[in-house]
């Protein structure tokens, strides 16, 4: 292997794989560390230098070296414009991650949070010079109850895992207050997002797994068999994650309230379904909603999401500050608790900057165009799913699919494949890999979720690609998807090694310890 | 509707691939009491100029950070963050990918998540970061229950300094729970949590510069608790100060914690912000969150991937050390951007800047009659006693266009002892005529 003058790989040339790599081209460069290519005493920001008398830092001034290293302005541009360019994204090309709802991020949401009136206020200002800021999480708040038909809204938590954790918070403080504190089940069917589990766990509760039916769907039998007077509520997604709507979800929830249990939804797939079905209708008593997926703020490599969760009137007076109150003197933040509320689950005011995109979202589609946009993911889904259902294998296929079609690996078997591997074949044509292996109820699975972006030439782009994907597969040709992606910035990369010998930092050459080799 | 593509026809053919007769049909799940049995009584769908009139009109109510002198801080900070930054990040690669769970084609964002760890690490002086969680508060009660699993001890104590806000967030992670020990307000800096400590204490909970803007003393706090077997977790709101001050890896801090909305992310009313978290080397597989690490692909190429997964609920359920699974990606990008800009030159005048701009504030303060400074350390913020109820004294200021820092009764409505006390920041935006505007205003309202 070549090296650079740094020492490490320049990544030209053929390593005894029989493969050429393509990273180290003109478009897609190798780039060095920011560690690698800046110093000490570089900067791009312009700062004035002050003295300053040591006399009120305690004797606590810096000793151990920062080591930070600086860039100026041009050679940041490049640092980080070259790194992007190794990323894919929604923006380059179809990104059908099941169960992410990866949908067209709309630059006027960027533009409208960035206006100063939200951008540059403080959670802490007072609150007579925050009224537009209050008005806002007060109309976003209208729509979300709107859409769901429900009670209330708390809109502080910070993504779709953290709004898991306040609604069933909010769950056990109405059971504490009803004397129910003995409650300590929560009901999870195996299909569920693995943050369902680990939120009940986190709050003490035992989590009993509830199996799922042939078709993919829950059975209200399965769930009445397991309620008893010590389960505090049932965490259900819905649509589910095989990307089917419950069809006893009513039923469900009738036996969970009959029995004195409540009914936490996951809210991830409400894409699927807002403005065509409102879940209060169906019973739910808590669901979070990810304003990052469904209401389109952008994911960001992994965050900031939002995840404000809709309560039924049951649970209403249990949600955390702060909220916003109407007045007669306008609107106010009401920032401590009352009577059983839950306090405070995180410091201020929540994901402001996502409030923002997120209304603007909705304004711009309307009540009708959000509608729309769910019943074109369902039909997108479902286009999917009947323009490969022979080349692939359907597990249930039983119900239309919702807003995801999925698939088995049984279509691959014999053929050495596997479906990380299939996947990985995906990225050389271009597209992101479906989610792989997820729902853990279905073998092999393979979640693909189109969204209602995605035009119908992408979408028969992608299922030509797909087709020829699974022909080629049969057809034994192996090679071609164990050693994928070959057109990636990089090959398959060594995630043992990277678990077993953790190296979470750069340190400075001389700082290492020499190496074997 | 502009962000749709498909036209009538196009969705007829599909259908007709599909074999339905209608849309409708492929909601046949959903029990028909339930689907579109109702009028939402929304508006309907609208173009960008009106929407943005709508917005527009909505920021225009709001009194923002550049209307005027502006004080405020307790917890968020107003800071010049460069225009490249703003830019970079809208870059469509950075802002609409998601998680790198496909790391083939996602090295930027994890080359850049190293990069940040890397510069986490540093500032901190921790073996170890991981690739940021919700914001500084989360962060705080994340590191308590971090602590309890590393410790199998119970007893957490919380430091009178620390944010009120966090100190609540710590409660309402922790509902009901004996083993908790919050200590009362402390605004005059001086602490007896080295008291607290015993052999069933996991960890004790230190902000430095607290939440009133005192230094406080890591070095004999961290021995006194290593003495008993419990862990020191220090807490950080305002990150710039660790351009002057020394890491608190340095004093023996066992987890950080800290709110990096400073570098690179603006006020945004609370959020999105970013929590930072670093710890020693050994304790990595109890650290919730996700963690980036180096490794090689198939051709030997230096390459990086989500590693240590084996912690997070993907993977364990609910035998997971916690149950987060979105981070936040993008604000941890503006960080890294902005602190590499920054360097360490830059980041030490910046550093240097903020602390001579709040000795100026205090130097003014102190002259004007009615005002006691309590602080004798500070890095960028502190507070001071007025003669009356400080949230009428903020209001009024409010009402004059000066935004004159936090009445901490906002936060601690129920301790008689802060009604009068009001904390203040300054920052390198802050100007001499803003102090003097504050002062003259100050001195009127407290006649």
């Amino acid at each position: 292997m070549s090296m650079n003058n740094q020492g490490r790989p320049s990544g030209i040339g053929n390593v005894g794989s029989g493969f050429a790599s393509t990273s180290g081209s003109a478009l897609l460069p190798n780039e060095p560390l920011l560690f690698e290519i800046g110093d000490t005493e570089h900067s791009g920001v312009d700062l004035p230098d002050v003295t300053i008398s040591g006399s009120r830092l305690g004797g606590f001034e810096r000793k151990m070296p920062l080591d930070l290293a600086g860039l100026t302005e041009p050679e940041a541009m490049r640092h980080y414009v070259r790194l992007s360019r190794l990323n894919h994204s929604i923006d380059s090309g179809m990104y059908p991650l099941g169960s992410c709802t990866m949908k067209h991020n709309p630059r006027l949401n960027e533009k409208m949070a960035r206006l100063p009136g939200f951008a540059d206020i403080h959670p802490l200002q007072p609150v007579s010079t925050v009224q537009g800021a209050l008005e806002l999480m007060n109309q976003l708040s209208h729509w979300l109850m709107t859409l769901t038909n429900t009670a209330a809204v708390a809109l502080t938590p910070k993504a779709g895992a953290h709004g898991e954790l306040l609604g069933m918070m909010a769950i056990k403080a109405a059971q504490d207050a009803a004397g129910q504190s003995h409650r300590n089940i929560v009901l999870v069917p195996e299909s569920a997002h693995g943050t369902n589990p680990a939120t009940a766990a986190f709050l003490g509760y035992t989590v009993k797994p509830i199996p799922a039916r042939d078709d993919g769907t829950v059975d209200v039998q399965a769930v009445k068999d397991a309620l008893s007077p010590d389960v505090a509520a049932i965490m259900l997604t819905n649509p589910n994650t095989c990307g089917l709507f419950e069809p006893q979800v009513i039923e469900i929830a009738e036996a969970v309230h009959q029995a004195g249990a409540f009914f936490y939804c996951d809210g991830a797939n409400f894409n699927a379904i807002m403005g065509v079905v409102r879940p209060g209708d169906l019973g739910i008593d808590a669901m979070h909603i990810n304003l990052h997926k469904t209401f389109s703020t952008p994911h960001g490599g992994g965050g900031p999401g939002a995840g404000p969760v809709v309560l039924s009137a049951a649970l209403a007076p249990f949600a955390p500050v702060p909220f916003v109150r109407k007045t007669a003197d306008g609107l106010e933040l009401v920032e401590h608790a009352e009577g059983e509320a839950l306090g405070r689950i995180t410091a201020f005011q929540g994901q402001m900057g996502m409030y923002v995109r997120a209304l603007t979202y909705m304004l711009s589609h309307g009540g009708d165009g959000l509608a729309q946009a769910a019943e074109d993911a369902v039909l997108n889904a479902n286009y999917i799913k009947a323009r490969l259902q022979h080349a692939f294998s359907v597990p249930f296929g039983d119900y239309p699919t919702m807003h995801e079609a999925l698939f088995d690996d049984s279509f691959l078997a014999g053929t050495g494949v596997t479906t990380l591997d299939f996947a990985k074949a995906l990225i050389d044509e271009g597209f992101h890999p479906m989610t792989m292996y997820f729902p853990l109820v279905v073998h092999g699975a393979m979640l693909i979720e189109p969204t209602e972006s995605e035009s119908k030439q992408t979408l028969d782009r992608f299922c030509d690609v797909m087709e020829e994907l699974a022909i080629d597969a049969k057809a034994g040709n192996k090679d071609r998807f164990t050693a994928a992606p070959l057109k990636a910035p990089r090959r398959r990369l060594d995630e043992t090694r990277a678990a077993r010998s953790p190296i979470l930092k750069w340190e400075r050459p001389d700082a290492l310890p020499k190496a074997a080799e | 509707m502009r962000y749709l593509p498909h036209s009538d026809a196009e969705r007829a053919e599909m259908l007709g691939v599909i074999g339905a007769t209608s849309v409708e049909a492929l909601f046949s799940a959903v029990p028909t009491r339930a689907l579109k049995t109702f009028d939402l009584g929304l508006p309907a769908h609208s173009p960008e100029f009106l929407v943005e009139a709508h917005m527009r009109a909505l920021s225009a109510k709001n009194h923002s950070g550049g209307d005027g002198p502006f004080f405020v801080g307790a917890g968020a900070y107003r800071h010049h963050v460069p225009a490249s930054v703003d830019h970079l990040i809208q870059r469509s690669e950075w802002l609409t990918a998601y998680t790198p769970y496909q790391p083939e084609i996602s090295q930027g964002t994890l080359q850049m998540l190293f990069e940040f760890q890397t510069q986490v690490a540093k500032l901190t002086g921790m073996d170890v970061a991981n690739a940021s969680l919700y914001d500084g508060s989360t962060g705080t009660a994340e590191a308590v229950l971090m602590a309890r699993r590393l410790t199998r001890r119970n007893k957490i104590v919380l430091s009178g300094g620390l944010h009120p806000h966090y100190r609540d967030v710590v409660k309402a992670y922790l509902k009901d729970d004996a083993d908790l020990e919050c200590l009362s307000a402390s605004p005059e800096g001086q602490g007896d949590i080295l008291d607290h400590i015993d052999e069933q204490t996991a960890a004790i909970v230190i902000q430095t510069p607290d939440f009133y803007g005192h230094l406080r003393n890591l070095k004999t706090a961290a021995d006194a608790a290593h003495a008993k077997g419990a862990l020191l977790i220090v807490v950080i709101t305002e990150i710039v100060s660790l351009g002057l001050l020394e890491a608190p890896g340095a004093y023996g801090a066992d987890i950080v914690v800290a709110e990096g909305q400073s570098i690179g992310n603006a006020l945004n009313f609370g959020g999105p912000y970013l929590g930072l978290m670093a710890t020693r080397k050994e304790f990595i597989r109890q650290m919730p969150g996700r963690v980036c690490g180096e490794t090689v692909d198939a051709d030997g190429q230096r390459g990086f991937v989500l590693t240590l997964s084996t912690r997070e609920q993907h993977i364990r359920r609910e035998k997971a050390t916690s149950n987060i699974c979105t981070n936040s990606g993008l604000c941890a990008l503006a960080f890294s951007i902005h602190m590499a800009l920054l360097g360490e030159a830059g980041f030490t005048r910046l550093a240097r800047l903020n602390h001579e701009r709040a000795s100026a504030l205090a130097d003014a303060l102190g002259k004007v009659a009615g005002v006691e400074l309590l602080n004798k350390t500070f890095f960028n913020e502190m507070t001071i006693r007025v003669g009356k109820p400080a949230a009428g004294v903020i209001e009024a200021l409010a009402q004059r266009g000066i935004l004159g820092g936090v009445p901490v009764s906002r936060l601690e409505p129920d301790d008689p002892d802060v009604t009068n006390l009001i904390v203040l920041a300054a920052t390198e935006l802050t100007t001499d005529a803003d102090i003097a505007a504050l002062c003259a205003a100050l001195s009127e309202e407290l006649q």
